[in-house]
Parts: C-alpha cells; structure tokens; sequence
C-alpha cells in the first residue's frame, strides 16, 4: 500500500477555485441585475411627478382669458408651465409680464404698485417692473420678460 | 483606525460578541418536516415588502373623498405605479397565505407545547391584525368591490346583540360606508395596526430565539444521538434567504402578469355588481354565515348571531390549544387536538371551496 496521508490536507482541486470564482462573480451579476430590476421602476415611480413638470416647462404660450380686464395699476399671478409668472397692467397703460421666480433662491416675487416695484420678501431683492432687471439685494440676474399680447377677449402670454 | 479597532470600539458599548457568540451556536432541527420551518421566514419577508410598497403607495395616496381618484391616477398615471399596487395586493394574499401555512405547521407539529405558548398566541394576534390590515386596506381604493366588500364585512359587527349598531357605526365613521370611512380606515391601515404589529411581532421573533425551533414529537422521542441539526449561520440562513428570493421572484411574476385591477369608482346608489364576493381568505367565514343562515330555524337574525357565536367559539378553542394538549406524551388529549385540527383544516378548504362554486 502507498502512503497517501499527503493527499489529505490538500481540500481544494486546482479547477476548484476558478469554479468558486465564477460562481461568485455570477452570483454578484444576478444581485446586480435584481438591485437594478427593483431600483428602476421604483426610481420612475417616484420621479413621476418631476417628469410631468418637466413636460408642462414645455408649454410656450399661455392664453389668459378675460385678463385684458384686470385694471391699470395691478397685477395678475398666473401659471407658465410650472412655475409662477406675473402678468402686470402698469398705470401707464403697459402690459408687461415675467416670471416670478427670483434669481437669487426661487422664491415667488411679489409687484409693489405704490413703489412700481418688483420685491423678492425672502431677502430683498428688487427688480425694475418694466424690464425686469435686478435693481438692488442679491439677486444675480434679471427676470425673464415675456411677449404679451392684448385681445378683445384674452392676453396672451408666450416665450420671448 | 484599523477596522479591528472601530469594531471593539463598538463592540464595547454595544456587546456585538455575545450576539455573533449566540449566533454562532444558534441552530436548526434536520428532520423529515423541516421544510415547514421556512414558512414564518416567507411570512416576515412578505411584511417587509408590504411595508416597503405600502410607504412608496403613501407617496401619492390621498385619503378621503379624492381617495379612488388618487388610486386611479396611482395605476395609471404614475409610472410602474401598477406594479407597485399589484405588488402590495398579491403580496398580501401571499403573506396570509404563508401565515396560514406556518400556523397549521406549527399547529400540527405542536410547537405549541411548552415553553412556547406565547409563541402561539402572539402568532395568533399577529395573523388577527393581519386580517384587519386585509380588511382596511381591501376599502381604500374605494371602488365597487371594496365599497361592498365593506358594507358586507361591517354587517358581521353590526349583529352583535344590543352593541353591534354602535360598533359598526363607530368603525363606518357613520351609518353608511362613505369617505369617513375611508379615511378611518386609512388611520387604522398605516398608523394604528402597524404600531400594535411591530412591536407583536419583535416578540414573536424574540421568542423563537429564546426557545429555537420546536421539533415534532416524533423526533423530540428520539434519543439525543440520533436527532439531527444544522448550524443556523451560515446553512440555514441561506437556506432562508434562498427561500425570499423565491417568493420574490412568484411575488414579482404574479404582480406583473396579473396585475390588480381598479374598477369603477364607488357609487352608493349603484346596485351591487354580480359575482361580488370577499377576498379567497374571507370566504370561508362568509360562506359559513351563509350555510348557517339556510337551517330553517336559523334564518335571519338567529342565524348570524349563531354564525358569529360558533365562530367566537371555534377561534377561543384553536387559541387555546397550548392549554388543552400540553403533555408531552401523545395521549389521548393529543390525538383529540390533531382531530380537532384536521377538522378545522376540511371546514376552511370545503366552505372555501363551495363559496367558490357558488358564485353567482
């Protein structure tokens, strides 16, 4: 009888380990695929509602109707796409509209009629309500002016 | 640091050793019924994917009168937003499902047995809580099905004598099933039963660590020698989680090829649509009211309160079971006990099975 006692301790075959290797890498490339096969419908699940405001900053016009009554000296706040916009009927007759989310943190801006002035309350910051530039306070840059339109039964308000 | 050091760092205030030391020399009966012992496994993962789907359906659900309109806009307008419903709805059959299959496990391997009582009862609460979230969440969507399925459910409260009235009023929010309805249930859904559930079921797990799975007394006869075990980390828990995956992957093939449907918006003075009938794991009590309300000397009235009596009576004898066939021996008490539970098995499967084939 041979001695065999130096076969014992070996407990792995060469081939063993790249067995036990490919076994972990695929079993590393299913938990990946379910992790992925989980995360992504639970990703557009919630991410739904950031995709539709997505589709409504699409919008390049919107039509006001019955604003061509708001009197001269006041102001109408309305929707463009998703965010807040101001639809102005200055004292001298103007109609001036932009939006009215401020440049410097997106708070909604509010139009002073007594000061004729566009006020940001969260830190005050002034634009000019005829153009819509940054006047004073922190904003960094101008609001953005849209085309107004004046009609018999409506104003209509779309993209510069 | 070395990661040696931040471990006895935490291990230090925590105590990390003795729990890794009781993992350890935690272990699994080996024996011809095994296979059952992964059932309260599948049970807890169901709850924890009900709980996950259930957070991702608040994110939109919204209580109250636009309650059918939000599950509408849930299903089809949200992205994946039916698979996700589909989900926590099949994924609640499945979990009832699988807690009915652990308890007549453990019922008929009488796991039951000291010093497991609690063991017992706390699982029976649990499976009643779960069949009041079955309840409350079947209304929310508010459509045709759960607006009758509803109005049914609360008929049985209501014939309780004298009191009845006033429970199912208080549980209605009102005399008929309306959006104070929906919005009680709702509280009840995701606030109030899951504060009593939680905490249940950390005892309930508490307690099989405490005390380790029960064998069946054929093994528990066996000498010590010939009894056989696993180690529970790593065999078992593999096993285990092996088992989750499964039931993801039928929970994920049943949710997506067949998902929940939303019917039509509920209507109070719309007559009920045919072929209504109470989700698979009512029908049992259902049909029985109904058997029971067809003896002549029990119709209407009687027959309910007969109905519900039975039922009190059936459920009180299955709870206590611990404290009726207690002896280790399988005695006379025992094989009345294993009777009691086949017969308890054949009236669920049959009435089930007839309540099915009397749709109409």
């Amino acid at each position: 009888m041979t001695d065999q006692s130096h076969l014992v301790p070996v407990l792995e075959e060469p081939g063993e380990k790249s067995t036990r290797r490919a076994f972990l890498v695929a079993a590393g490339a299913a938990g990946l695929a379910y992790t992925a096969a989980l995360a992504y419908p639970i990703y557009r699940y919630l991410a739904s509602p950031s995709e539709m405001a997505m589709e409504a900053t699409a919008v390049t016009e919107v039509t006001l109707k019955d604003a061509q009554k708001l009197p001269a000296g006041s102001v109408l706040m309305f929707k463009f796409g998703a965010s807040p916009a101001l639809l102005i009927h200055h004292a001298d007759g103007r109609w001036i509209s932009m939006t009215a989310v401020c440049t410097h943190l997106g708070c909604t801006v509010q139009y002073e009629p007594q000061a004729d002035r566009i006020h940001c309350a969260c830190h005050g910051g002034v634009y000019n309500a005829y153009t819509g530039d940054n006047v004073s306070g922190p904003p960094p840059k101008p609001l953005k002016l849209f085309k107004v339109a004046v009609t018999d039964s409506s104003v209509d308000v779309s993209r510069a | 640091m070395t990661s040696k050091s931040i471990y006895d760092w935490i291990d230090e205030r925590l105590g990390l050793s003795e729990l890794a030391a009781f993992a350890r020399h935690k272990t699994v009966p080996v024996h011809s019924q095994s296979f059952w012992y992964y059932w309260g496994g599948i049970s807890l993962f169901l709850f924890l994917v009900q709980c996950f789907t259930g957070v991702l359906l608040l994110v939109y659900f919204r209580p109250g009168a636009e309650a059918y309109e939000s599950v509408r806009q849930i299903t089809f307008v949200m992205h994946f937003g039916w698979l996700i419903r589909s989900a926590h709805a099949w994924s609640a059959s499945l979990m009832i499902f699988s807690i009915l299959v652990h308890m007549f496990s453990v019922y008929f391997m009488k796991a039951y047995r000291k010093p497991r009582e609690f063991g017992w009862l706390s699982g029976m609460a649990l499976l009643g809580i779960a069949s009041v979230f079955g309840f409350s969440g079947y209304l929310l969507p508010m459509d045709e099905l759960s607006y009758f399925a509803t109005k049914v459910g609360l008929q049985i409260p209501a014939a309780i004598p004298w009191i009845g009235p006033a429970i199912a009023n208080m549980l209605r929010g009102g005399p008929d099933v309306s959006e104070f309805t929906v919005q009680r249930f709702f509280a009840l859904h995701v606030v109030v039963l899951p504060a009593i559930f939680v905490p249940l079921l950390g005892f309930h797990l508490w307690l099989v660590q405490r005390h380790g799975n029960a064998s069946p007394p054929c093994v528990e006869a066996l000498p010590p020698a010939e009894r056989k075990s696993m180690p529970f980390l790593p065999n078992f828990l593999r096993k285990d989680l092996a088992m989750w995956l499964i039931s993801l992957n039928i929970l994920a093939l049943l949710a997506s090829v067949f998902p929940w449907s939303l019917g039509k918006a509920f209507d109070p003075l719309a007559p009920a649509p045919l072929g209504i009938h109470p989700e698979w794991y009512f029908m049992s009590p259902f049909e029985m009211l109904k058997l029971l309300g067809m003896i002549p000397w029990l119709q209407g009235e009687p027959g309910e309160i007969a109905g519900i009596l039975l039922f009190t009576l059936g459920i009180a004898l299955w709870v206590l079971i611990p404290f009726y066939d207690k002896d280790k021996e399988s005695g006379q008490r025992a094989r009345a006990a294993h009777y009691f539970g086949l017969l308890a098995v054949f009236a669920l499967l049959a009435t089930t099975v007839i309540g099915y084939w009397t749709i109409r």
